[in-house]
């Protein structure tokens, strides 16, 4: 009852703007071809040219493919970090500059050099979500308090026992901020790559029904985008709450 | 208390001063006293008159560099008899109270089963029974600081070192712990250095008092506090304790 209750507001606000969404389409004047109506968008699902399982399927292997191997990659490299100052001297700096190429404008690079298909999408969903990842997560490895230091040094810990009791679980919350900005943007990644060069997944739909004006099509397949991009954020957050606690949560 | 004459803690001109960018800061200088087995020493001044520094050097953390130091009796091992907490409670917060307490057990690979028991017995001695599955963030600021002190005792050390406990606590807290920990003191039989800028503390908590000043750190004082045992806050209100709170407030040169 009480979780009803605590919702209840975020879920008016998005039945209101389907609300919104259908009153504007039908009695508010929106011509069609500029906003299909919800029932209309609907029904470009059985729209018999496009197969949308094997569409949404290419689309969230690509997105979820390229959001783990930059959660991998990522907390790999932040734990490196942590064992070798030298190395996050060197290349720290490295990533802020390399953070600051915009991500998308080195997709038609990625299928000049990884051809069409999966794996270039991968690659751009992964660039793009690693660096939220890997610096939230070196930041969270590297902020531990002195004095718990001293305090553990009193009985001569370890640095590996450093590292496991205290680092690594106070380092959570801080991953799990990075993965939750990185949800976000590997969507926008996969799209984006879908958009430059595929022949297939949302994006690649999307392109398709551009060129005959096909805005149902369009519109379900943003929802559709949408619907793969809270899976992802929501398992982040799922799997948050079950290893992190409460107060130790990032907001 | 051991029959043995030698003190369990004794310092002869103990000094330690910090060199950063060709500039020297004296931290410590000249420290000297002794400690005999299971008294209860309080080192009391300002900030910046070295007490916390000295209390490091005590804990192994920092290296002094003039004087001599000598901690504990034959086969005393400075990385496993001694317990430390600090003015931050500088709990883990993924872990509940009992974890917690557990972390320097686990650390010292202590078997696991001992130390559990261990460490719920000393969570009833600081009167948090019933609280061990608690995550710290369910506890007040006390309570938290009351599992710093388990967890400084759960490998049973002998020597306690404690830097400003209780100064973050409210004044009344700070009461109630002062007298926690002099109960905890009496039934454990420890060492205790208490690290505080409280003069009633340091006077109500301790069996003898290091008075430190500031600007050049230096020890102005040392003596015993022959209050009778055991103590109760009303004590506070007796002229031997106001003498002696007098004589602290002299030291350190407050009217």
């Amino acid at each position: 009852m009480g979780a009803l209750r605590r919702h209840a507001p975020a879920v008016l606000a998005h039945l209101a703007v389907l609300a919104l969404w259908a009153w504007a389409t039908s009695w508010g004047g929106v011509p069609r071809f500029i906003l299909p109506g919800p029932l209309e968008t609907i029904r470009a699902l059985g729209a018999p040219q496009i197969d949308w399982w094997r569409h949404v399927l290419i689309t969230a292997a690509e997105a979820f493919g390229g959001f783990a191997l930059a959660v991998g990659i990522g907390v790999m490299l932040a734990v490196l970090f942590t064992w070798f100052a030298p190395l996050r001297r060197a290349l720290m700096p490295l990533l802020v500059t390399l953070n600051l190429i915009p991500k998308v404008a080195l997709a038609p690079l990625f299928i000049v050099w990884l051809g069409y298909g999966l794996v270039p999408n991968i690659a751009i969903t992964f660039v793009i979500a690693f660096f939220p990842i890997v610096i939230t997560t070196a930041r969270g490895l590297a902020e531990v308090e002195p004095e718990l230091l001293d305090l553990v040094r009193t009985v001569r810990a370890t640095r590996w026992q450093v590292f496991r009791k205290i680092q690594l679980p106070s380092s959570l919350p801080y991953l799990f901020s990075g993965m939750r900005v990185a949800a976000v943007l590997a969507i926008a990644g996969t799209i984006v790559g879908e958009f430059v060069g595929s022949e297939a997944g949302l994006g690649f739909v999307i392109m398709s029904a551009q060129g005959t004006l096909d805005t149902p099509v369009m519109v379900m397949s943003l929802i559709l985008v949408t619907l793969v991009g809270v899976t992802l954020y929501g398992l982040v957050v799922a799997l948050e709450r079950l290893v992190v606690t409460e107060d130790a949560r990032l907001r | 208390m051991r029959a043995s004459a030698e003190p369990f803690l004794s310092l002869r001109g103990v000094s330690k001063t910090y060199r950063t960018g060709g500039r020297e800061t004296v931290a410590v200088s000249d420290a000297s006293f002794d400690l005999g087995d299971g008294e209860f020493l309080a080192l009391v001044g300002p900030s910046g008159c070295g007490k916390s520094t000295l209390l490091k050097i005590l804990a192994g953390l920092h290296p002094h560099d003039g004087g001599e130091l000598r901690i504990g009796h034959a086969g005393f091992d400075p990385g496993r008899d001694i317990g430390v907490a600090f003015q931050a409670p500088l709990l883990l917060k993924w872990r509940r109270v009992l974890d917690n307490v557990m972390l320097p057990a686990e650390i010292l690979g202590l078997p696991t089963k001992a130390a559990r028991e261990r460490a719920r017995d000393l969570l009833a001695l600081v009167g948090l029974e019933g609280n061990e599955d608690k995550y710290p963030y369910e506890l007040s600021g006390g309570m938290q600081q009351r599992v710093s002190l388990a967890r400084a005792l759960v490998h049973d050390p002998k020597l306690v070192l404690l830097d400003e406990p209780f100064g973050a606590l409210d004044a009344l807290t700070r009461e109630r712990m002062n007298l926690e920990i002099r109960r905890i003191w009496a039934s454990s039989g420890k060492t205790v250095v208490l690290v505080t800028h409280g003069v009633q503390e340091a006077v109500f908590c301790a069996t003898q008092v290091a008075v430190l000043t500031a600007g050049p750190a230096r020890m102005a004082d040392h003596f015993a506090v022959d209050l009778p045992e055991p103590r109760e806050l009303a004590i506070r209100n007796t002229p031997e304790f106001g003498a002696l709170a007098r004589r602290v407030y002299d030291r350190l040169g407050i009217a």
